[in-house]
């Protein structure tokens, strides 16, 4: 157990104790005993700068299950440093936030903070695991908290909703994931990523890299709420604020890009992965952005917001892949994508982190967050506005914001696909730097919707729950410092360009630096008059357009009918399931014993033929037939037609006589073959038995009594005359294939020398295989008992 | 109206004792010949039987004052022990023995363990027949 294991198991501990410090410290908020554990986790993390800029790698094992290879262990490298540095960092504001946004006296602070810790504990265990099965088990955690957290407000009917809708799809991914991972072992016998790593080359001409590949990729599109998997993201701004902040779009949906970052080095030499990756991401950039202007939820758009930044960054991970196959290329134009990449996943957690806190401030001194409602709150709450317009500013990519930077980066890496020449992107790579384009005019409009519908125009106050002021200072505190950072990025960026996105670049691509290269990144706020900047221009100016006319074409939302949306055939799939499950089980499930036993017997013929026929088993062979007298075929005979009359007798009392006939026919049977014992046992047996269905033939309730013939169904006699023919099919062909002599001659041998008894059955039944019979008495007893218990405890009828 | 059974009953007497007899000889010489515990158990409870026929249940029970329940019990301990007591010559659970023993009357006889565990099957066989019938003989 290291530092390092201490520190990112410290969440765990800490949320052991919330409960009592929330029990015993009443007249303090929860919260400011969580915050300073991110704090205190952050500067840590912070020190790993120096060793990770200078190309190294800090890890700890810690052995869990080491027989099985999974240990636990936890290494910083340039990628999981910089995601542990946003877990804490954001987790550190949004914990100070919400001290201000969760009322101490009504809400359940303990339970929150608990999922919190438990969220950011899991979120650490995901970035820093080497290990892909608790990589896995974290991965997971973070669902469960993610599922507790959005349902906190449990007595909501929608947040149980979307607890829900969320869980079903991340743990659906996950599971997938898993798939994915087990594959990976197979491949390679080993659950170490880096080890895998190290053995990419086999792993691409294998067979199984594209069902891993698939099933890896399901749980990181689940998780970054990827198209058509990002409905759960909607869903989920129904819970508090600071979670959405933390969660929702800063820290867990950027698990899945994390996990992509991370296997980049394993998987993308495969087509599948560029083509998949890049083109899904900049379809859920499409769709996420168009989808968020017809939002009247402020958290609304944010979702989609999140879910259209996700798909940039996740597109241009999968751009960023065509590099490996430009690698001898001089100054290989594809790495910018990656850059790119590393470099919006900070800005959007800056921006968006500080937007959700902006909105939350909104609802919470407003009492609503429907834009229909809002307007002018300008005046009312000036530090708001600032900090709406920083970091929509930046999210709608305008300089001097950090949004600006990573959007030109972003254009350049899509306008660098149409110079590719593999995977027929000759032919359909205009289409990303066009759909980026037109998405970003979207992010635009909605992001300037966000700023001036809620703060400015015509102010209503008759549409308001609470009158409007400036919030407090606490809560304005996290997104000032996230709003300072857009600022400070976005003038200053190479600050973090050597010390973060340099390394992180390296864990994604390793394999293009030789042994003590690095990458050298340089991001430049003025890059001359290139493509990008006439697209941004072009951007600012059709978007302010459609700004000023979204009144006129927003209807055209409206034609898209509900019915087609992907929400829609998620619930109607769910209640689709539903039905179909119920309606299956009501089909098998009938209740009634002959429909089981019709089944039961229908798989038993089934079986049994088909285990025959697979098997070629029919052996018909009558060379060891011993000969037929007559006394057995006047036996037969009356055996069948005892058994005849017994079935299509018309009252019961010939049916149990019949059955007595054949028993006894059977006595005679053990007569004629010789065994004296069973004859006479089962002469008694079959008159006491008989005896016995007499006496609940007399028995039988007045009502029931009519005797009536058996119905005749056909589905019944084919069953009953399969199953006949089966067993004879199976006594015939085990008779005729017999494989090995009976032991009878021990017990003919030695019954007398060894037992002292003369006659064989009983040696056999109490001395050579005593122990059964002492169990056959035991079932005789239980029986009697049964039947005693059965008859003279009556408690229902005494009413007891 | 009264029904007079008297020759049922007479010949019941006389018959049960035979019945009983035959079934001892079943089950005693059960080793050498036909028969054994089970077979003869359950002729010694047709023997009971033929007396419930004849007589009604109260009778038989005042005649012979067993309880069933505890014959059955009985023959399972009887079973059980036989087994263990293989344990105290060391060898495993039910090993049979047997011997020939010279009786003062009988001359030389043969006796196997074999046959108190025979004994055993006997009794609970007896038991849960008679059980059986006579629970559901005087249920209402």
């Amino acid at each position: 157990m290291s530092l390092l294991h201490f520190a990112a198991f410290s969440p765990f501990l800490l949320a052991t104790i919330v409960p009592f410090l929330y029990k015993y410290f009443r007249k303090i908020h929860t919260g400011w005993f969580v915050l300073p554990l991110p704090i205190l986790l952050f500067t840590y993390f912070i020190q790993f700068i120096h060793t990770v800029s200078s190309g190294k790698a800090y890890g700890q094992s810690f052995g869990w299950i080491p027989s099985l290879n999974i240990d636990i262990h936890f290494y910083i490298d340039g990628l999981s440093l910089l995601f542990a540095l946003l877990i804490t960092g954001i987790g550190s504001l949004v914990v100070l936030y919400s001290i201000y946004y969760l009322a101490k006296e009504k809400e359940a602070l303990h339970s929150f903070y608990v999922y919190l810790l438990l969220f950011m504990g899991a979120m650490l265990g995901v970035v820093l695991s080497d290990n892909v099965i608790v990589l896995y088990t974290f991965w997971e955690l973070t669902s469960l908290s993610s599922f507790l957290l959005i349902g906190y407000w449990y007595q909501r009917e929608k947040s149980r909703y979307g607890a829900q809708k969320s869980m079903l799809i991340t743990v659906f991914g996950g599971l997938a994931m898993l798939g994915g991972f087990v594959l990976l072992y197979v491949m390679t016998g080993t659950f170490s990523i880096r080890e895998i790593i190290q053995s990419t080359g086999a792993i691409a001409s294998h067979e199984l890299v594209i069902p891993a590949l698939t099933l890896i990729l399901l749980g990181a599109f689940t998780k970054s709420a990827q198209f058509p998997f990002h409905i759960w993201l909607p869903d989920a701004m129904e819970a508090p604020t600071p979670v959405s902040a933390y969660l929702h779009s800063a820290t867990m949906v950027k698990a899945g890009i994390y996990l992509l970052a991370r296997l980049s080095p394993i998987f993308a030499d495969t087509s599948v992965w560029f083509i998949t990756v890049s083109a899904v991401g900049i379809i859920t950039l499409f769709w996420g952005s168009f989808s968020a202007v017809k939002q009247t939820d402020l958290k609304g758009i944010l979702a989609f917001s999140t879910i259209s930044q996700l798909g940039l960054i996740m597109s241009l991970i999968g751009v960023g892949s065509a590099a490996l196959h430009y690698e001898f290329l001089e100054d290989n134009i594809y790495v910018v994508a990656i850059t790119a990449a590393v470099f919006h996943l900070i800005n959007h957690a800056t921006f968006k982190g500080s937007l959700f806190m902006v909105v939350g401030i909104v609802d919470h001194e407003t009492g609503t967050r429907d834009i229909r409602k809002l307007g002018g709150l300008m005046n009312f709450m000036p530090i708001t506005f600032t900090l709406a317009i920083i970091g929509c500013f930046s999210m709608a990519g305008l300089p001097p914001f950090n949004g600006f930077l990573s959007k030109e980066m972003f254009f350049t890496g899509m306008v660098n696909v149409t110079k590719m020449d593999i995977y027929n992107m000759e032919t359909w790579g205009v289409l990303f730097p066009a759909l980026a384009w037109i998405a970003s005019v979207f992010t635009f409009v909605y992001s300037m919707i966000i700023v001036f519908k809620t703060f400015t125009g015509r102010y209503q106050p008759e549409k308001l729950e609470k009158k409007p002021h400036e919030a407090p200072i606490g809560m304005l505190v996290p997104p000032i410092i996230l709003a300072s950072l857009v600022i400070i990025f976005g003038l200053f960026p190479n600050l973090l360009a050597h010390s973060i996105i340099e390394p992180a670049m390296a864990s994604i691509m390793p394999s293009l630096l030789t042994a003590g290269e690095k990458y050298y990144v340089h991001i430049s706020f003025w890059h001359g008059w290139t493509p990008e900047l006439f697209m941004t221009i072009g951007v600012i100016g059709l978007g302010i357009l459609l700004f000023l006319t979204v009144q006129k074409w927003s209807k055209l939302y409206g034609f898209f009918p509900q019915k087609l949306t992907l929400n829609s055939f998620y619930d109607k799939g769910l209640s689709a399931a539903d039905k179909g499950s119920n309606t299956f089980m009501r089909l098998v499930m009938t209740g009634f014993i002959r429909d089981y036993l019709v089944i039961i017997f229908a798989f038993l013929i089934l079986l049994v033929l088909g285990t025959l026929w697979v098997k070629d088993a029919f052996i018909v062979d009558f060379s060891n037939v011993a000969s037929i007298g007559v006394y057995e075929i006047i036996l037969v005979l009356v055996i069948i037609l005892a058994a005849l009359m017994t079935v299509l007798s018309k009252s019961r009392l010939t049916a149990i006589i019949s059955l007595g006939i054949v028993g006894y026919s059977v006595a005679l049977f053990f007569v004629l073959f010789r065994a004296p014992d069973l004859a006479l046992t089962q002469l008694v047996i079959e008159t006491i038995s008989t005896a016995l269905f007499l006496l609940c033939f007399y028995h039988l309730p007045e009502l029931q009594k009519r005797s009536k013939k058996l119905t005749f169904r056909l589905t019944n006699f084919l069953i009953s005359l399969g199953v006949g023919l089966v067993v004879t099919l199976v006594a015939l062909s085990s008779h005729s294939a017999k494989l090995f002599d009976s032991i009878t001659q021990y017990f003919v041998d030695k019954s007398y020398t060894e037992a002292g008894g003369k006659n064989i059955v009983n040696v056999i039944l109490v001395d050579f295989r005593g122990f059964d019979t002492l169990f056959e008495i035991t079932v005789l007893g239980i029986a009697a008992f049964g039947i005693y218990a059965m008859i003279k405890l009556r408690l229902t009828e005494k009413g007891e | 109206m009264k029904v007079n059974d008297l020759v049922l009953q007479t010949v019941a007497k006389v018959i049960v004792f035979m019945i009983i007899i035959f079934s001892i000889y079943l089950f005693w010489t059960g080793h050498y010949t036909p028969g054994g515990g089970f077979v003869g158990g359950l002729m010694a409870s047709s023997g009971l039987v033929l007396l419930l026929v004849a007589f009604d249940v109260e009778t038989v029970k005042n005649v012979i004052p067993f309880d069933y329940k505890m014959l059955i019990a009985t023959g399972l301990l009887v079973a059980v022990l036989t087994g263990l007591g293989s344990f105290l010559f060391d060898v495993p659970f039910l090993t049979h023995t047997f011997g020939y023993l010279h009786l003062p009357a009988l001359g030389e006889v043969s006796l196997a363990t074999a046959s108190l565990f025979d004994l055993g099957v006997y009794l609970v066989v007896v038991g849960v027949t008679m059980t059986i019938i006579q629970t559901i003989g005087e249920n209402e």
